[in-house]
């Protein structure tokens, strides 16, 4: 090609040159457009940024003070053994009610994503009630069931399970107990939602190209759910880090929680600089775990971008 | 009967369909069909929406029960074997491939299943994906793949691990037009070259006229026609099939003494109507018609008015009124020699040629 065409020529001087005398107009309508919908999310915003980030950034400042001077000494406390040990119990607390939570609600959301959509309605009302309980009524209705005389113990006995009655509250069990059925619907909910969204025909390529259903549903479902399972852990295991109420009730005192311990502090002490710092940690460890999970796995796929 | 290749093991198999009867509810979405399909044969089960063609499909994978009714591979009787256990390939219509695995992993998938040495598996992976024409592709993901490249790697996984019967559920549908033609070209030769039996699935005749050997033309869970596409559109069996597949128009034809009538004139046929009883239908295909100017020998002859030219590239259009609001089209190749179209609302008259002068009945008989 070595000749233009005067058509050719003249269209692509013409263009140059030319300016569309609306240009501006589509300009300015798309930065008020812009605008409009920035202002909408400012209220939001404010709120955020008022009730969220400057108490945070309070605590933080909090932390290290002593008076009126700079200090680390409310982090040096933490490294005491009864915080060591709290952040132990907590950790150990958290993972256990997480793994539980996957147990019990991996294949009761695999059965409600399963079933008609009308029983699978049902089903997740059942799932969703006790989370529009309140969460005190429900721990004392635990703390009825579990005592020493409660309905669980007098069961077995009858059953003649157990000869003496378990101490299933005031301690670790208990509190474990009570905790995943707080935290349940809340690991359930992300893995229906993903298991929901799961193709049939997935499945059926599987079984196709002669995967058995045991295969299928382990080479296939499982890996398909992961965004749902990571998610649920996810929001599982931070809630747990900072749980207050359920441990306090169950535990009965002999269960430490990180929170317990903050309580404790502007309670009895009126410590705020301790609380701060322990607050600040609860937090740094929270970001951390997120931090860490979404390098391992990304956060779109958490967020359920894919 | 079985296909043997070189090797000596079978390539393909006959599937012979029984009875198969599946209701949902009062709903009948296969009515006692049965059908013989060779060995290494290309059929199309050709239906609009609804018509229980991706039922019969999903009854030959095993993903749908049917109420009664046999389904043979060969000598064997799986009626009753799960899905798993066919050894059957299959190309979904939304082509279903694991989003969490390459497109090397997706294709190897059915070759881990049966335990098959990793080193012979990467072999024949990129064999079968250098067939599709997508060697290069191998470590992609899903997600980073075209329609067509999709379609294709859906197509290496079902029949890589080398079944002998192929099911495809309407696998070129969510194609754009040029791609799905050339596809369909593909798929045709690549079954020539493997010679599987396969089983095609689609609601395009044109598609189906392409591509198979015999087509099955199914409606209501029942099928119309069963024959070679040739057959299939050049004479069909009932007004049904006649406006299913192809353009035409059906003019109401009278019978007397034997011989049908068009407007108190004797019509000269292809052959006898081949099934006589009741209202009978004329098929009139729009390029089968000629516009006359002068002779009339050897064809039928209908006047009427010209009343819409639609121009559509490559022929054009003219919709013709006949007397008694019957509508007919008569198309006319884009070139330049022949007749020039008369303009809406002049007089016409339409030629068929005695050898394309097909009839059908309103229902076929039972």
């Amino acid at each position: 090609m070595t000749t233009t065409s005067l058509a050719d020529e003249v269209g692509r001087r013409d263009h140059a040159a030319w300016k569309a005398p609306n240009e501006a107009a589509y300009r300015r309508r798309e930065r008020s457009e812009t605008t409009v919908l920035a202002a909408l999310a400012v209220p939001g915003l404010l709120l955020i940024g008022a009730i969220a980030l400057t108490p945070i950034a309070w605590l933080f400042w909090l932390s290290f003070r002593s008076g009126s001077d700079f200090t680390f000494e409310h982090y040096e406390r933490l490294l005491h053994p009864t915080y060591t040990l709290t952040l132990q119990t907590t950790f150990e607390l958290s993972f256990l009610v997480t793994a539980i939570c996957i147990a019990l609600g991996y294949p009761l959301a695999y059965l409600i994503s399963q079933v008609r959509p009308r029983l699978a309605g049902f089903l997740l009302l059942l799932v969703l009630f006790p989370v529009w309980t309140s969460l005190l009524v429900r721990c004392y209705a635990w703390l009825v069931l579990l005592q020493r005389r409660g309905v669980v113990n007098s069961w077995l006995q009858d059953m003649g399970l157990i000869d003496a009655p378990l101490r299933l509250m005031h301690n670790f069990t208990g509190t474990t107990i009570g905790m995943v059925h707080i935290m349940l619907p809340f690991m359930v909910l992300p893995l229906y939602a993903t298991m929901r969204s799961i193709n049939r025909d997935y499945m059926r390529a599987a079984a196709n190209l002669g995967a058995s259903p045991v295969k299928a549903f382990w080479g296939v479902f499982v890996p398909l759910s992961f965004p749902g399972l990571f998610a649920g852990i996810i929001i599982v295991f931070v809630l747990c880090l900072g749980f207050y109420v359920t441990p306090a009730l169950l535990g009965g005192g002999r269960v430490m929680m990180w929170s317990m311990q903050i309580e404790r502090n502007v309670t009895y002490h009126s410590d705020w600089g301790a609380a701060s710092a322990l607050g600040v940690v609860l937090l740094a460890m929270t970001l951390a775990i997120l931090w860490g999970v979404g390098r391992l796995i990304g956060f779109d796929r958490i967020v359920g971008g894919r | 009967m079985t296909a043997v290749n070189g090797k000596g093991s079978a390539i393909s198999l006959p599937i012979s369909i029984r009875n198969v009867t599946k209701t949902y509810g009062t709903f009948t979405a296969l009515d006692n069909v049965s059908l013989e399909i060779a060995s290494g044969e290309f059929i199309t089960l050709l239906g609009p929406s609804g018509s229980g063609k991706t039922t019969l499909l999903m009854v030959l994978a095993g993903f749908i029960r049917p109420a009664s009714g046999e389904v043979r591979f060969g000598d064997r009787d799986v009626s009753l074997l799960p899905p798993h256990k066919r050894d059957v390939g299959m190309v979904f219509q939304n082509y279903a491939l694991f989003p969490h695995m390459t497109v090397a992993g997706n294709v190897g998938y059915p070759l881990r299943l049966r335990g098959v040495a990793k080193s012979e598996i990467a072999d024949r992976v990129q064999k079968v994906l250098a067939l599709v024409q997508l060697g290069e592709l191998g470590t992609r993901n899903i997600d980073q793949l075209s329609g067509g490249q999709r379609q294709r790697v859906a197509l290496a996984r079902a029949i890589v691990f080398e079944p002998r019967i192929l099911l495809m559920d309407e696998p070129l549908s969510a194609l754009d037009k040029k791609l799905r033609e050339q596809m369909q070209i593909e798929v045709r030769h690549l079954h020539q070259r493997l010679g599987m039996t396969t089983v095609y699935v689609t609601h395009d005749q044109r598609e189906a006229l392409t591509m198979s050997d015999r087509v099955a033309v199914i409606d209501k869970g029942r099928f119309h026609q069963i024959g070679s596409p040739r057959d299939v559109y050049e004479r069909p069996e009932s007004r049904f099939i006649a406006e299913f597949i192809g353009e035409s128009h059906l003019v109401a034809v009278s019978m007397r003494g034997g011989t049908a009538h068009y407007r108190d004139r004797p019509l000269q046929l292809a052959e006898p109507p081949r099934h006589p009883s009741g209202q009978q239908f004329l098929v009139m295909r729009p390029e089968k018609l000629k516009l006359l100017t002068g002779g009339e020998d050897g064809l039928n002859v209908f006047e009427g008015t010209a009343r819409e030219i639609v121009y559509q590239g490559e022929s054009t259009l003219l919709y013709v009124d006949l007397p008694d609001d019957v509508e007919v089209a008569i198309r006319q190749p884009a070139t330049s020699v022949g007749p020039a179209l008369p303009a809406p609302g002049t007089p016409v008259r339409l030629g068929l040629p005695a050898g394309d002068t097909m009839l059908v009945p309103a229902e076929r008989a039972p």
